[in-house]
């Protein structure tokens, strides 16, 4: 079953079959011991519970979302912060001028490449990783699992901090390491070919691990006489990854690549620290673009049509995986 | 790539012996897959063992070529250096605030929505858990320019309030306690209306008890998340009295007028102060977080 998606569909069908239930006479709710209960017992409670949570939602996620949308048809600047109805309508001005600017496509393009490299790697590493250590390693499970997942939890700016001293070209780790071995290292961050490798290196050591939980989750749910079943028919190491392991890990692959893909598509902290988004703009992203678009020149209405297109982007891509990868099952 | 899945089920039931054949495959391969599980670690590691060797290097030994793994003389000097240069306590006291803050918010709120969710049938629910659906899939950064205005227009630039209210409730935490009070049994709740208790008195003082496994889980992933968050208080604080510890460790690894010399040292030092703490807790309390995802992945 698919996951997050999954139980929401779930849920939806369970709520139908409550709806139905609700359409009866008031009179069925007190036969309780059937397993359905008459609709909207508890609407005043419910509504209060949910109140907190909708009035923050509201405020600072609702009205934001249409906020940005109102404000890419604006050309929104500095002196509209505090006058913000004050900002002039421009239509569909800061679109067409997206389209024709060169950073932003490099953005773009560069974003896509973080994704593109940086989304199987994670997900291939992590599969392994966690193949590793449900089938074989028992002792000192808990170790090994506890170490792989460690960068998760850390601040990615420290992290960045850290791996910048890493592959720093003069007191740096790997160029140290290189130099006795009688090579040079090339000047990862300060190179327009290895800057973006680079940043796609730390994202996939940061969150690698993520993904090997949801796959340790995932292998345990497979039940053992699965298994056993293919191991009686015959099936050796190889086959059983291949035919029973892989298919049957298929939703966890799918929840681990759209949290993967959504994650990376937003990358913002890694060039930020690592970079600045260069040299030239060889790791600037549409996250990192549309950040210096409108807090560093205030171009706030250009920066939110930025955000617009990502957002469109991201749930494109979103809904295309969910639909790949779930028709890929049958 | 087939040494692993070889020796599957005794994996899969650790405390089974395994059968005689299995055991005699597992002791050829499982030695390699150890090795192999270890180099991995240790490249994983390899950057917070630079870090926190570093941190307490000197000035030569951190620009010494070939590297020097070991301090030849352990020192503070960073440290002092850092202090010197940063208000570090402050950033720390922001930073655990914040945190704080977020952290109860989302305990208290998103619970009180798991449970209406989960337990309590109204109208509106659908509709109420497809928004919830929907919030967890915007991207923060959708929502930072005009969060900025409104947070300007609000006065709520530099302050506190500003860097928790974006965050008081969390998608994830709602749709993590909905599952977890999905197990809670009716018949426990049944009763407890039958005996004349209102719902907030069964809210907080039945169901809150019984799930706080989920609660532990979800305080420590709000606790990390507030922590390590850069974006927003980047964005959200001009005052550098303000600032959190990601952003002031960021602003000060981007100074161009930060000395060169012994710079990276107190970066080490820093970033060391950041991460420790976080690693610490993690340690202590990591089987929450493996449970967490697990189950906010997989119902």
């Amino acid at each position: 079953m698919p996951l997050v998606t999954g139980s929401a569909a779930d849920d939806a069908t369970v709520t139908k079959t409550r709806r139905s239930g609700g359409a009866q006479p008031p009179a069925a709710g007190s036969r309780r011991h059937g397993r359905r209960r008459s609709l909207g017992r508890h609407t005043l409670h419910g509504w209060l519970f949910s109140t907190p949570f909708l009035v923050l939602f509201g405020v600072f996620m609702l009205f934001p979302i249409v906020a940005t949308l109102w404000m890419s048809f604006t050309d929104f600047g500095v002196r509209d912060v505090r006058q913000p109805l004050e900002a002039q309508f421009v239509g569909l001005d800061n679109y067409t001028r997206l389209f024709g600017d060169d950073t932003f496509r490099t953005a773009l393009f560069n974003t896509a490449y973080f994704v593109v490299v940086g989304v199987p790697l994670t997900i291939v590493l992590g599969l392994l990783v966690a193949l590793m250590l449900n089938n074989g390693i028992d002792r000192a499970r808990t170790f090994f699992r506890v170490g792989f997942y460690a960068p998760v939890v850390t601040s990615i700016v420290a992290v960045a901090v850290v791996w910048r001293f890493v592959l720093d070209p003069s007191d740096g780790l790997i160029a140290g390491l290189a130099t006795e071995l009688g090579t040079k290292a090339p000047d990862f961050l300060g190179s327009g070919t290895w800057a973006m490798p680079s940043l796609i290196l730390l994202a996939v050591w940061r969150n690698l691990g993520t993904v090997m939980v949801l796959f340790i989750a995932g292998l345990q749910a497979i039940p053992t006489e699965v298994r056993e079943a293919a191991r009686l028919d015959g099936a050796g190491g190889w086959q059983e990854l291949r035919r029973i392991t892989v298919p049957l890990l298929r939703p966890t692959m799918l929840y681990a690549t759209v949290i993967t893909t959504i994650g990376y598509l937003n990358v913002f902290e890694e060039p930020f620290v690592m970079t600045q988004g260069g040299p030239g703009d060889a790791t600037l992203t549409v996250s990192l673009n549309m950040y210096r678009e409108g807090f560093n020149f205030f171009h706030m209405g250009y920066a939110s049509a930025m955000a617009y297109v990502l957002f469109v982007v991201i749930m494109g891509i979103t809904v295309l995986q969910l639909r790949l990868l779930k028709d890929n099952t049958r | 790539m087939s040494a692993p899945t070889a020796s599957a089920p005794a994996a899969s039931a650790p405390t089974d012996p395994a059968p005689a054949g299995r055991r005699r495959e597992g002791r050829v391969r499982r030695p390699v897959l150890y090795v192999l599980a270890s180099l991995g670690l240790l490249v994983m590691a390899t950057p917070f063992l630079w870090m926190a060797l570093s941190a307490f290097k000197t000035r030569q030994d951190l620009t010494a070529s070939p590297p020097v793994w070991i301090p030849s003389r352990w020192t503070l000097d960073s440290f002092s250096a850092l202090l010197d240069q940063l208000d570090m306590p402050r950033y720390f006291v922001n930073s655990l605030v914040v945190a704080v803050m977020v952290t109860v918010c989302n305990l208290l709120f998103c619970s009180m929505l798991g449970y209406a969710l989960a337990k309590l049938d109204f109208a509106g629910r659908s509709k109420v858990f497809a928004t919830v659906l929907a919030a967890l899939m915007v991207p923060g950064n959708l929502l930072i320019l005009p969060l900025y205005v409104l947070m300007s227009g609000l006065n709520l630039i530099d302050t506190y309030a500003g860097l928790v209210l974006p965050f008081a409730a969390s998608a994830f935490g709602v749709f993590l306690m909905r599952q977890f009070m999905q197990t809670v049994p009716d018949e426990l709740l049944e009763a407890a209306r039958i005996d004349g208790a209102g719902e907030w008195y069964i809210f907080w003082r039945i169901v809150l008890p019984l799930v706080k496994p989920a609660l532990a889980t979800l305080a420590i992933f709000t606790f990390l998340g507030s922590w390590n968050n850069f974006v927003w208080p980047l964005v959200a604080t001009n005052d550098p009295g303000k600032y959190t510890l990601p952003v002031a460790l960021a602003t000060f690894a981007n100074d161009p007028n930060r000395t060169v010399a012994g710079g990276n040292g107190m970066l080490m030092a820093g970033s060391l102060l950041v991460v420790l703490p976080v690693l610490a807790v993690f340690a202590l309390l990591q089987r929450h977080f493996t449970q967490g995802i697990a189950t906010a992945g997989l119902k």
